[in-house]
C-alpha cells in the first residue's frame, strides 16, 4: 500500500516551488492588513488626544514623549497624525470602491449592450480624461460645497476612467472569445453571458484596479484638504497638517512637515505593495513562480 | 540566424512612408478639431451642471466675511448684474452662446475678463510649466538610461526604488521639504511667489526671476520623472536584449557608445509619448506647487477660483485645461509617429 502524496511523481518541483511565491504574497498582505487596520484603530482611539491643546508645549521638537513632536497648539503630532491616516484610509476605501463598482458597471454596459453604448462610454471616459484630475476634483468639490461631502464624492466619482479603460479592452475581448459566440447562438441572453462570462472575466482586473485605484484616492484626498476645499482648519486631516506645517515652515520646524507625510508616503506605499501582491495571487501565472 | 541578426533595426530602416497630399493633412487636422470641439462642449456642459449643484452662495463666496454686512437691496443689485436671478436653462444659453463668441465672462475675484485673468495668470505659469517639463524629461530620461545600462547593479536599484517612492509621494509635500531645506535653512533661494517682494514685478531682472523658479520648477519635475524613467528603463531593456544590440556588441561596440547609438533613440519614444501625455498630471500638479510656492500663475488662481466661488474663472480654467491637454496629447502622438518610422503620420493606427 503505498502512501498516497500530492507530489506527482513526474514533477517533485512543482510543490517546492508552487506554495512559495503565493505565501510569501499571502503573508505580506496579512502583515500589511494588521499595519493599516492597527493605524485606523489607533486613529479612532486618539481622536481625543488628538484635539486636546497643550500651550505650555507649544512647537516642541520630537522627543520620547511626543515622538512626532507638536504643532503651533501644543497639539501631539503623532496622534494627529494617526487620525488624519485613519481619515486617508477611510475616504481612500470608499473612494476605491465606488470608483471601481462606476468602472466595472460602465465596462460591462460597453461590452454587453452594443456598439452605441460602447462609443458612448469610450467618450465618456475621454471626457473625464480630458480635464487634469485635479482641476476635476476641485470642481466636483466645489459642486457639492466642500467639506467632507465634497471630498468624498470628489474623490470616489472622478478615479474610475483609467480602469474603465482598462476592463472595457478586457471587456471587449472576452466577448469576441468562440464560448461568447458558442452562448450567444446557444441562446443565452445578455444578462446571462454578462453575468457568466464577461463578470466572471473582469473580476480580477478589477479586484487589482480596486486596491490600486487606492494611493492615488488617498493623495488626492490630501491635496484637496491641503488646497483648502476639505474640512475645518482645525480638524485633523494630514492635508491639512501638511498646511499648518507650510505656514510654519519660517520658524524652523522642520518636523511639522516632515514625519507627518512620511507617514502618508509609509501608508500610500503599503497599499501599493499591498496592490502589488494581490495582482501576484490573482495571476494564474503566479503560481508557476 | 545570420540573416536575422542583419536584419537591419527599425532606427535605420527607411519604411516606405504614404504618400501624403495636403487633403490628407486637411482631413487629419478637421477630424481632431472636431474631436476637440466634442470634448469642450462636453466639458462646458459638465461643467455647468456642476457649478450649478454647488450650494455655495455665489454672492457670499464674493463677498466673504462681509456677508451680514450686504443689505438685501445690495445682494439683489449683484444678483441682477450676474444674472443669478434668470432660470438655469437661460443662463446656460447665454453663457454658452457668449463662450461661442470667446467671452468667458468676468472673474468675480479679479472683476476682470476671465480671458485677461486667465490670460496674465498663464504667462507667468507657462515659464514654470515648461521648466518643469524639460527637466523631468530630461532627469527621468537619463535615470532611465542609467538604470538600464547598469542592470541588476546597486545603482539600477536605487533609482527604480526612488522612482517608485517619488510616484507615491505628494507633490506638495516633496516641495515643503525642498522648502524647508534649500529655502529656510540653507536660504539658498527665496521662500514665495515669482518675483522679489515689494517689487514691482514688471521690473524683475531675468536672474531673480529664475531664482524664484528653480524651487517650484524642481518640485513640479518631480511629478513626471517617475514614470518616465520607469518606461524608458523598460524600453531601453528591451533594445538592449535585441538582436542589433548583439550584433552591435560582436562589433565591438561598447559602453556609452552603444547607448548613444543603438538604444537611445528606440528609448526615447515611450518618453516622448510620456512627456506629452503627463501636460494633464503637469497642470494638476502646477496647482499644488504654485500654492505651495505662493507662485502667482493659472494653478494658484484656480485655487482661489474654486476657494471664493469664482464660476466664471473656474469653467474657464476647465476649458482652457481641456485644449492644453488635447494639444499636448496630439503633439505628443504626432512625435511619435515621426520618431518611429513604423507607425505612419498620418492616418489610422492599425488595431491590435
Amino acid at each position: 500500500m503505498t502512501v498516497p502524496t500530492l507530489v506527482s511523481p513526474g514533477h517533485p518541483d512543482v510543490t517546492l516551488h508552487l506554495p512559495d511565491r503565493r505565501r510569501r504574497a499571502l503573508w505580506t498582505v496579512s502583515i500589511l492588513l494588521i499595519v493599516l487596520a492597527a493605524v485606523v484603530v489607533a486613529g479612532t482611539l486618539l481622536a481625543d488626544v488628538a484635539a486636546k491643546p497643550d500651550l505650555l508645549n507649544r512647537r516642541q521638537a520630537p522627543s520620547l514623549s511626543h515622538p512626532f513632536g507638536t504643532d503651533w497648539l501644543g497639539r501631539d503630532l503623532l496622534a494627529r497624525t494617526l487620525v488624519g491616516l485613519r481619515l486617508s484610509l477611510v475616504v481612500g476605501t470608499l473612494a476605491a470602491a465606488v470608483s471601481a463598482v462606476i468602472a466595472l458597471l460602465l465596462s460591462i454596459v460597453a461590452a454587453s449592450l452594443g456598439r452605441w453604448a460602447d462609443t458612448a462610454v469610450g467618450w465618456l471616459v475621454d471626457l473625464f480624461l480630458a480635464v487634469p484630475h485635479l482641476v476635476l476634483l476641485i470642481l466636483v468639490a466645489f459642486a457639492f460645497g466642500g467639506g467632507l461631502t465634497g471630498v468624498v464624492v470628489a474623490v470616489a466619482v472622478t478615479h474610475w476612467p483609467s480602469l474603465a479603460r482598462l476592463l472595457r479592452a478586457e471587456g471587449r475581448r472576452v466577448m469576441e472569445a468562440d464560448y461568447v459566440h458558442l452562448s450567444r447562438n446557444l441562446g443565452k441572453s445578455r444578462w446571462w453571458i454578462g453575468r457568466k462570462h464577461l463578470l466572471r472575466h473582469l473580476l480580477p482586473q478589477f479586484t487589482v484596479g480596486l486596491v490600486l485605484l487606492f494611493p492615488h484616492a488617498i493623495l488626492h484626498e490630501a491635496a484637496l484638504s491641503f488646497l483648502g476645499f476639505g474640512l475645518p482648519p482645525d480638524s485633523p486631516a494630514v492635508g491639512i497638517i501638511l498646511a499648518d506645517a507650510m505656514r510654519e515652515l519660517s520658524s524652523g520646524a522642520w518636523w511639522l512637515a516632515l514625519l507627518p507625510g512620511l507617514a502618508l508616503l509609509a501608508v500610500v506605499k503599503a497599499v501599493d505593495v499591498l496592490g502589488d501582491q494581490v495582482r501576484a495571487l490573482t495571476d494564474p501565472r503566479s503560481v508557476h513562480e | 540566424m545570420d540573416v536575422e541578426l542583419l536584419t537591419p533595426t527599425p532606427e535605420t530602416t527607411e519604411a516606405p512612408r504614404p504618400p501624403s497630399p495636403s487633403r490628407d493633412v486637411a482631413g487629419f487636422v478637421v477630424r481632431r478639431l472636431l474631436h476637440l470641439l466634442g470634448l469642450l462642449a462636453g466639458v462646458a456642459l459638465v461643467g455647468f451642471v456642476l457649478m450649478e449643484l454647488s450650494p455655495v452662495d455665489p454672492i457670499d463666496a464674493y463677498v466673504g466675511g462681509d456677508a451680514v454686512r450686504l443689505g438685501e437691496q445690495q445682494r439683489e443689485a449683484i444678483a441682477e448684474r450676474w444674472g443669478l436671478n434668470d432660470p438655469p436653462a437661460e443662463r446656460l444659453a447665454h453663457w454658452a452662446s457668449n463662450l461661442v463668441r470667446g467671452d468667458l465672462g468676468t472673474s468675480t475675484i479679479f472683476n476682470a475678463p476671465v480671458t485677461q485673468v486667465m490670460g496674465q495668470r498663464f504667462t507667468a505659469s507657462l515659464a514654470l510649466l515648461a521648466t518643469a517639463w524639460v527637466l523631468s524629461g530630461v532627469i527621468g530620461f537619463a535615470l532611465g538610461l542609467v538604470a538600464a545600462a547598469n542592470h541588476g547593479r546597486h545603482l539600477d536599484r536605487a533609482i527604480r526604488w526612488t522612482a517608485y517612492t517619488l510616484a507615491s509621494a505628494p507633490t506638495f509635500w516633496v516641495g515643503l521639504l525642498l522648502l524647508t531645506v534649500f529655502a529656510v535653512q540653507l536660504g539658498w533661494v527665496p521662500t514665495s511667489g515669482a518675483t522679489p517682494i515689494g517689487m514691482d514685478p514688471a521690473q524683475a531682472t531675468l536672474f531673480q526671476r529664475l531664482h524664484h523658479l528653480i524651487l517650484p520648477a524642481l518640485t513640479l519635475s518631480i511629478v513626471g520623472i517617475a514614470p518616465v524613467t520607469l518606461h524608458t528603463r523598460t524600453r531601453a531593456l528591451e533594445v538592449l536584449g535585441s538582436e542589433a544590440v548583439l550584433f552591435a556588441r560582436a562589433q565591438g561596440d561598447s559602453g556609452w557608445g552603444l547607448i548613444r547609438h543603438r538604444v537611445m533613440r528606440n528609448a526615447a519614444v515611450p518618453a516622448l509619448m510620456l512627456q506629452f501625455a503627463s501636460i494633464s498630471e503637469l497642470l494638476g500638479g502646477s496647482v499644488l506647487a504654485e500654492q505651495v510656492f505662493n507662485y502667482p500663475g493659472l494653478g494658484q488662481a484656480t485655487v482661489r477660483a474654486g476657494v471664493q466661488g469664482d464660476v466664471p474663472l473656474l469653467l474657464g480654467i476647465a476649458l482652457f485645461a481641456t485644449v492644453l491637454v488635447f494639444v499636448g496629447n496630439q503633439v505628443g502622438d504626432i512625435a511619435q509617429r515621426m520618431v518611429d518610422p513604423r507607425v505612419p503620420v498620418l492616418g489610422r493606427r492599425g488595431r491590435r
